[in-house]
């Protein structure tokens, strides 16, 4: 009876139990499942009414997003929280200044993005890839309406850019281009910024995050584009957060905390 | 939803999944869990949530990867206590 028999007991009988509970679970793509579509003798589901008001709602073809910057607005915004708090998290734990351990510890930063021979295909392969990756993440946040992705995605895809900076020359090289002082900035921005468009509709007298009031300062036509354009805003604050943030946890993981040497 | 493809991936995923952990050295293990992530993705993007395939390759087979290994090369065998 050694403890690796319970541990295994203990994997089986949950497990069991999981595949029990899924059994209840109505067929995948099954048109009557409460998900799918009216419940029988009350009102319309919830996702019915999205895929017929969303586009009418909010001018976004993909309904993903109006449901997830829109819709679920307050959902989202505490998503974006989460990011940061893990990342100040991360950032309370990890980083110290340990001047005269560390010192000796750390390798002495020698190469660049622009010279050291042994890395030089390394180097210039990132030189060439980095911007196309960020002008890539740009293309991502700013067409989360008609496409795939969206400011999570499009800041992930930023964050891998600066870690791709890192990742080619050192850990110096990509702080000297996006600093402690400018990631935390920017990760409190965004935050700021998405609920700034929170409160921006209580002063002018509604809903938090009920972005169709929103058309006296956008000057639009009507809520619809309102929304659309605040989406757009939700958006670029999600994908600050999460660019920063990631971006210090990789800082702060491969250099144990010192922002001095890296991988 | 075509069935042969699903069921492609959905027994790569298994093999990934158990060399993943059954692997010793944790270097490859995250390697190996990368492609259990772009496996998932590509199931996802196969059973039309595109959105979700689109942030797991991000997340799930990039950035954390890059993060496992920054923790990885950072630990030693023994404990310096």
């Amino acid at each position: 009876m050694n403890p690796k028999f319970f541990a295994s007991l203990a994997v089986v009988i949950t497990g069991f139990v999981l595949l029990y509970g899924v059994s209840d679970f109505p067929g995948f793509g099954d048109p009557r499942s409460p998900a799918n579509a009216g419940v029988e003798g009350g009102s319309p589901s919830a996702s019915l009414h999205y895929i017929n008001e969303a586009y009418h709602d909010t001018k976004v073809p993909n309904i993903v997003t109006a449901v997830l910057a829109d819709y679920r607005g307050y959902d989202t915004m505490f998503e974006t929280v989460v990011i940061f708090a893990a990342g100040m998290a991360i950032f309370a734990i990890l980083r110290c200044v340990r001047k005269d351990e560390e010192a000796v510890v750390a390798p002495p930063a020698k190469s660049s993005i622009d010279g050291d021979h042994n890395r030089i295909i390394v180097g210039m392969t990132c030189r060439i890839i980095i911007p196309v990756v960020q002008i890539f993440g740009l293309y991502v946040i700013a067409h989360g309406h008609p496409s795939p992705g969206g400011g999570f995605q499009g800041g992930v895809i930023l964050a891998a850019s600066f870690i791709l900076v890192a990742l080619g020359s050192n850990l110096e090289d990509a702080l000297s281009r996006f600093s402690e002082k400018n990631y935390l900035t920017l990760a409190s921005l965004g935050v700021i910024i998405y609920a700034g468009f929170g409160v921006l509709p209580q002063v002018l007298g509604r809903n938090f995050l009920d972005y169709g009031v929103l058309q006296k300062l956008f000057l639009t036509d009507g809520p619809e584009m309102a929304r659309y354009h605040s989406i757009l805003g939700v958006e670029i604050g999600v994908a600050l957060t999460v660019m920063s943030i990631l971006f210090a946890i990789f800082a702060n993981l491969s250099s144990r905390g010192t922002l001095k040497g890296g991988l | 939803m075509i069935l042969p493809f699903d069921i492609i991936i959905l027994v790569f995923l298994i093999v990934a999944a158990v060399i993943a952990l059954n692997v010793k050295d944790l270097l490859s293990s995250a390697m190996i869990f990368a492609i259990y992530g772009f496996l998932i993705c590509l199931l996802w993007a196969e059973m039309g949530a595109v959105d979700v395939a689109f942030t797991e390759a991000t997340v799930g087979a990039g950035i954390s990867t890059v993060l496992f290994i920054a923790t990885i090369l950072n630990t030693r065998r023994r404990s310096s206590d």
